[in-house]
């Protein structure tokens, strides 16, 4: 049933024998066609620009204020790309090869192979459109590492990359709004997916100014709506990133896979109270420079700085001397728990470990400076000059936030950091072409499931999301447009559209009708702890079973008792909020049933049940080498589809970074 | 840093859409933590709000972090709050101290009309980038990205322009309300860079005049904008707008 569209033929090949045969719409039939686009962070803006050029008919969406402001803007350390500028080593083939490894093998090389293959024409796309990407003294552009590799291949604009990135995408998307090719509609959230005979024909979204629901008819649905790691309350995405989007989808029929992929990411700042709203990221790139430390001795409360080196445990470079502190993230944020929960960890709570940048500050960029400036013998205090002016450039606005919401100097003492939620590998599930198994609707970026499997590594989210967008769907749509050329604009007042709509404006009414006493934050709280609890960075049969006793109870109480005030036809957050935390509701508990059908470790994904005796996760090749596909059937009922994975040139193999 | 408690006056601008007046509402808040965000102290608010029946404060935020410059107050008589160099989602309440009075007003100038409390419309800035502020380049196959050198310095100072995040702090700063720190930052970004210079004629043209057209003020050099911007965009940029934009008039002179 479920068929992934591979192409046929030798990997490397793939993806050129699909360009050279896919179907083409002639420009003038492209005039004619109209495309959605439902989210305009990287994937869609890209999506919605590319497309606009191309001369598709585009009207595109967003819940923000400006298409500049999505949650994209704010990815901090890099993009990857097999450039090989650094003359290390580097090939598409390692670059395919790292992240299907980093994947832990549940992701299809084909798809990953493709976007390996055009991570070349991101950098170039890029930096014609302006983007101003590190540079080193002879003009050309500079790389730094990330997690998962051994090479140098991550592009990076200082600690701005995904800002940079989609000011990029944006600029050429506002371009288009100015020839007219794409229309543009901000502060509007979609609500629903209108299908006609099987195909996706539109959606429905609330004008959140006005309150008001909108009919739009599209050839093609395109959601490009971001990931779901708010599901978990408190998570590294910015407030309005939600599942509704392709939560809606889902319930229209479309499949839902490895939902419960969720990539915790080791170095974030930690938890400072109850009132706290959301959690910030310190990019990995820090992991370049920063080593990770806890005291040997168990609840050492001395300060860092007071603790000398021999009592210091770095113990990701003791267990994996290999990879050291670029262990991949699953990997890094286990061990930090690991210590943690063996009473080792710092701070007040006790949930923290150090990340120090100290010695790489003097004895690699201080020295590097002071060889660059030909002073022999150094002091140290000129060492830690010298270099802090270094770490300065490469990191300043992430020392500068650190410093903001600690209130601590992170040049002087070293960061405390803990793992937060931060990026989902689960989303829609999509053929090779990105198409939903619903015809017509396609799923791009982090919203859909494809290219990470069940870890991603870092920098490679910016890199899926362009590739979706500028050099995948532009290809891949016209499969499906050179068919749908004879179709007329559906007009809105079509029944299937006005009964869509009914749907919506039911469900509104629902909700604003329940008047209870609970407000809709503190239902999202409590679902965020369930959630963190019981299928976070470690998960066991029995807690996923309570867990999803508990979900189905906090639905039920949040149907009766959630409280919203305000009315429908107006401006209301509180409305808007209140729909999009009653879908991460019935989101989480597939995100617990899939966590619980999965009996295996792989990735993120941790069964405390299958682990090898050194506690790193063991995967069960024989049994859960699949796709977890959910079909939606009714209220807290989902089928299981399994999309076989099958891996002809990256053979599986236990992950190892020692 | 030893944490602390806090009871606070808030003095809120209320305004229930863009017809209606607005005017300021007090409002008390206690047990605010010196570790919370502003933001943070404003959702406590909002809860007790919503629990009493009455309708929360509306206000703009996304990232929490600084970047996707959505969140806008004007705290106090200066946007963004008293902090240098910062947005106010990224205000932490170790800024203030017990018994304090805080007004926090939405971003004022005609060019960004109230949508309601505390949230604006900035639609304008989007439609001042679409009048110029991109370069024109196709999806497609460029250059290889290594083929177009670029100073290191250059590259540098075109990236610190690039950093603008497009908040409106600058013109909310103005008395005159104008846009200019905001549109300089983005000509100098392109203009600095050599993939951006076949463009740069008609870009500064353009784009200053969709700034008339919406209703920005003159720039009067009072240099309010830089002092308050939250990434740092220096008036600089204003000097080299201004040379652009002269090349540009004795270009099409000609
Ligand atoms: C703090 C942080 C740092 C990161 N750093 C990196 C990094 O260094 N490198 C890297 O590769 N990745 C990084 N990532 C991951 C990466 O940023 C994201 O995965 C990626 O940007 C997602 O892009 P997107 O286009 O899929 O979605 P988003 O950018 O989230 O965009 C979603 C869009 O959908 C819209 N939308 C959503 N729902 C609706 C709806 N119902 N109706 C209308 N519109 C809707 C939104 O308005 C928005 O326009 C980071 C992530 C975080 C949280
Ligand atoms: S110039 Fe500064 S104040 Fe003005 S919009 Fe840009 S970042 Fe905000
Ligand atoms: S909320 Fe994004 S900059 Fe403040």
């Amino acid at each position: 049933m479920l068929d992934s569209k591979i192409p046929s033929g030798p990997l490397e090949q793939k993806w050129t024998d699909y360009k050279g045969h896919v179907k083409l719409v002639n420009p003038a039939n492209k005039r004619k066609l109209e495309v959605i686009v439902v989210g305009t962070g990287l994937a869609g803006a890209s999506a919605a620009a590319s497309l606009g050029e191309l001369g598709y008919k585009v009207k595109a969406f967003c819940f923000q204020d400006s298409p500049r402001r999505a949650h994209s803007i704010a990815a901090q350390g890099g993009i990857n790309a097999a450039k090989n500028y650094q003359n290390d080593g580097d090939s598409i083939f390692r670059l395919f090869y790292d992240t299907v490894k980093g994947g832990d093998y549940r992701a299809r090389e084909a798809n990953v192979h493709r976007l390996a293959e055009v991570s070349v024409n991101i950098i170039d796309q890029c930096v014609a459109q302006g983007v101003p990407f590190a540079r080193d003294y002879g003009g050309l552009l500079n790389n730094r590492s990330f997690g998962g590799t051994q090479v140098k291949r991550t592009f990076y604009a200082a600690g701005q990359t995904g800002q940079q990135l989609l000011i990029g995408a944006y600029q050429a998307l506002e371009r288009q709004v100015a020839l007219g090719n794409v229309k543009m509609y901000s502060r509007h959230e979609m609500l629903d997916v209108v299908i006609i005979e099987g195909k996706a024909r539109g959606i429905i979204c609330r004008n959140l100014v006005t309150g008001e629901l909108e009919k739009h008819f599209g050839h093609a649905v395109l959601l490009c709506t971001g990931g779901y790691g708010n599901v978990f309350y408190l998570s590294t995405n910015a407030m309005g990133s939600n599942v509704t989007a392709a939560w809606k989808a889902h319930k229209k029929g479309a499949f839902f896979g490895n939902p419960c992929f969720t990539q915790i990411h080791p170095t974030c700042i930690p938890v400072s109270g109850d009132h706290q709203s959301k959690l910030t990221l310190m990019s990995e790139s820090l992991r370049n420079d920063g080593r990770i430390w806890v005291p040997k001795q168990k609840g050492d409360k001395r300060k860092a700085n007071d603790i000398p080196e021999e009592e210091r445990d770095y113990y990701l470079e003791r267990r994996y001397p290999a990879f050291g502190n670029l262990v991949p993230r699953d990997v890094a944020s286990r061990a930090a728990k690991e210590r943690c929960d063996a009473g080792y960890g710092v701070g007040t709570t006790g949930q923290a470990v150090y990340l120090d940048f100290k010695y790489n500050l003097i004895n690699k960029y201080g020295r590097a400076e002071a060889n660059k400036l030909g002073i022999d013998n150094p002091d140290t205090e000129t060492l830690i000059r010298l270099g802090k002016e270094v770490v300065k450039e490469e990191y300043g606005n992430l020392f500068d936030m650190y410093e903001k919401i600690t209130g601590e100097n992170p040049y002087e003492v070293p960061m405390r950091i803990y793992p937060a939620v931060h990026y989902t590998m689960g989303g829609l599930w999509v053929d090779y072409e990105l198409m939903t198994n619903v015809k017509g609707l396609y799923c791009l970026g982090e919203a859909n499931f494809s290219d990470h499997g069940a870890n991603r590594l870092g920098a490679s989210a910016l890199m899926q999301g362009l590739a979706d967008g500028y050099f995948v769907i532009p290809y891949t749509i016209g499969n499906y447009l050179a068919d749908e050329i004879a179709t007329k604009p559906i007009p809105t007042d079509h029944p299937a559209f006005i009964e869509t709509e009914k749907q919506v404006a039911g469900r509104i009414d629902t909700l604003m009708s329940i008047k209870g006493k609970q407000t809709v934050e503190s239902f999202h709280k409590r679902l965020g702890k369930i959630m963190w609890e019981k299928c976070g960075m470690a998960r066991n049969e029995q807690g996923l079973k309570e867990a999803i006793v508990e979900i189905q109870q906090l639905k039920k109480e949040f149907w009766s008792d959630v409280k919203i005030p305000g009315s429908i036809n107006e401006m209301n957050p509180e409305l808007d909020k209140a729909g999009r935390v009653a879908d991460f509701i019935e989101l989480g508990e597939l995100m617990c049933k899939d966590a619980l059908n999965r009996n295996e470790s792989c990735g993120g994904h941790f069964r405390e049940e299958s682990q090898t005796e050194e506690g790193e996760a063991k995967r069960d090749d024989a049994n859960y080498s699949y796709v977890a596909a959910w079909e939606y059937k009714g209220d807290s009922n989902w089928e299981l589809h399994q999309e076989q994975l099958t891996f002809e040139v990256a053979k599986p193999t236990q992950r190892s970074y020692k | 840093m030893e944490q602390y408690s806090m009871n606070l006056t808030l003095k809120v601008w209320r305004q229930k859409n863009s017809a209606e007046r607005g005017s300021f509402e007090t409002y008390p808040v206690k047990n605010i933590s010196s570790e919370m965000s502003f933001l943070e102290m404003i959702d406590v608010l909002n809860e007790e709000l919503i629990r009493d029946g009455k309708d929360p404060i509306a206000f703009d935020h996304d990232c929490r972090e600084g970047i996707c410059g959505m969140c806008s107050m004007y705290i106090n008589g200066r946007p963004h709050g008293p902090w240098q160099n910062n947005t106010v989602c990224q205000l932490h309440m170790r800024a203030y101290k017990d018994g304090d009075t805080i007004v926090i007003e939405p971003w004022r100038a005609n060019a960004f009309p109230v949508i309601k409390d505390l949230m604006v419309d900035r639609s304008s800035f989007d439609r001042i980038i679409q009048a110029g502020g991109y370069i024109s380049v196709n999806t497609g196959s460029p250059v290889d990205a290594n083929a177009i050198p670029v100073e290191k310095d250059m590259a540098d100072a075109a990236f610190a322009a690039a950093a603008c995040i497009g908040c409106g702090a600058c013109v909310a700063a103005c008395k005159n309300s104008s846009a200019m720190l905001f549109l300089s930052a983005k000509v100098t970004h392109l203009a600095l860079l050599p993939q951006g210079h076949p463009e740069r004629r008609t870009r500064a043209m353009n784009m200053v005049a969709q700034m008339d057209k919406e209703g920005f003020g003159a720039c009067t050099n009072t240099g309010a904008c830089e002092a308050v911007c939250p990434k740092g965009i220096s008036i600089e940029n204003i000097a080299r707008l201004n040379r652009e934009y002269m090349m540009a008039g004795l270009a099409s002179d000609k």
